[in-house]
């Protein structure tokens, strides 16, 4: 299973996708214009690595903020992995954020009684 | 604008305690490069994240649903629009405002309205409970939004959003925003 590397930029997100290890981080901030474009290669490689998937999916979410176009792809990667868990492999997310960003852990919380996934809220001093 | 007007227009923006402003064309580029003046100002005044974060929210979604709405529109339209749309960012007192001015279609008026008259009228709860539901069930348009902008922008300001519409011809109103951010 090849890896994923996406540089991140001032308005997306830094993207590491490890099939090896089935681990894959987001990192830093997502407010791109076209969210939609933007996703569209991560939802790709899920696709390719359900097919040869480890038994346990790890997903870092570590964002700093992101925009509300964001927040609906975000919400249809979720759903893709929904749709894996339990069946291809089991996953797993952590969501991190920054100590008094109570708006990262509310949106953390929002998604996870959303989608049918076991989230784990963490809370770090700087993300 | 006689020579001397400027120091005026400069006392103005002193006097209101205007840390930021922009007239003109907000282009993904040009938003890029406010965002990077805006925290670097925020830097300086040593702002907590939270309001840090809150800040640079309001003004991606407040500027990028700017972007999206010219995007949308004819050429004579883009051309009028583009030139000017306003951004004030005062901060006085601990407190940021955030003042935009932009050109819109009357068309889109009414639209416009009822979504502020639906974010003002609901409190923290009941905001979170409509951006969940929105993000939930709502198709987005081709480029991700979700009508998500809004709800976002008043979630992040905890206080009512100040509005305000100028007729300005058949086609055309003057759509005046004032978001609080503590």
């Amino acid at each position: 299973m090849r890896k994923m590397n996406i540089d991140g930029s001032s308005k997306t997100p830094r993207i590491n996708f490890d099939g090896e290890a089935g681990v894959l981080e987001l990192y830093g901030r997502s407010i791109p214009e076209n969210s939609v474009e933007f996703f569209e290669p991560l939802n790709e490689w899920l696709v390719e690595y359900s097919h040869d998937a480890k038994e346990e999916t790890v997903i870092d979410m570590k964002l700093e903020y992101f925009n509300t176009s964001s927040s609906k792809c975000i919400l249809d990667f979720f759903k893709k992995l929904e749709s894996m868990n339990g069946a291809v492999t089991n996953v797993k997310v952590n969501w991190y954020y920054e100590t008094d960003d109570e708006d990262m852990a509310e949106a953390g919380e929002d998604y996870e009684a959303i989608v049918d996934l076991p989230f784990k809220l963490i809370e770090v001093e700087e993300i | 604008m006689a020579l001397t007007d400027i120091y005026k227009f400069f006392r103005t923006l002193e006097d209101e305690h205007i840390i930021l402003s922009f007239k003109g064309d907000f282009s993904s580029e040009l938003l890029n490069a406010f965002l990077h003046l805006m925290e670097a100002k925020m830097n300086e005044l040593n702002i907590g994240t939270q309001q840090r974060k809150r800040v640079l929210n309001v003004l991606i979604e407040s500027l990028q649903n700017l972007y999206h709405h010219i995007e949308s529109n004819n050429e004579v339209e883009i051309v009028k629009m583009k030139e000017t749309a306003l951004v004030l960012i005062k901060y006085y007192n601990e407190i940021f405002t955030i003042q935009t001015g932009n050109y819109i279609d009357k068309s889109s008026l009414p639209d416009l309205k009822d979504k502020l008259n639906e974010v003002n009228s609901l409190n923290t709860e009941e905001l979170r409970g409509l951006y969940k539901m929105k993000l939930e069930n709502n198709s987005r348009s081709e480029k991700g939004t979700a009508g998500l902008g809004l709800i976002d922008i008043a979630r992040k300001s905890k206080n009512k959003l100040d509005y305000h519409f100028i007729d300005v011809d058949n086609e055309s109103s003057f759509f005046c925003l004032k978001v609080i951010v503590e």
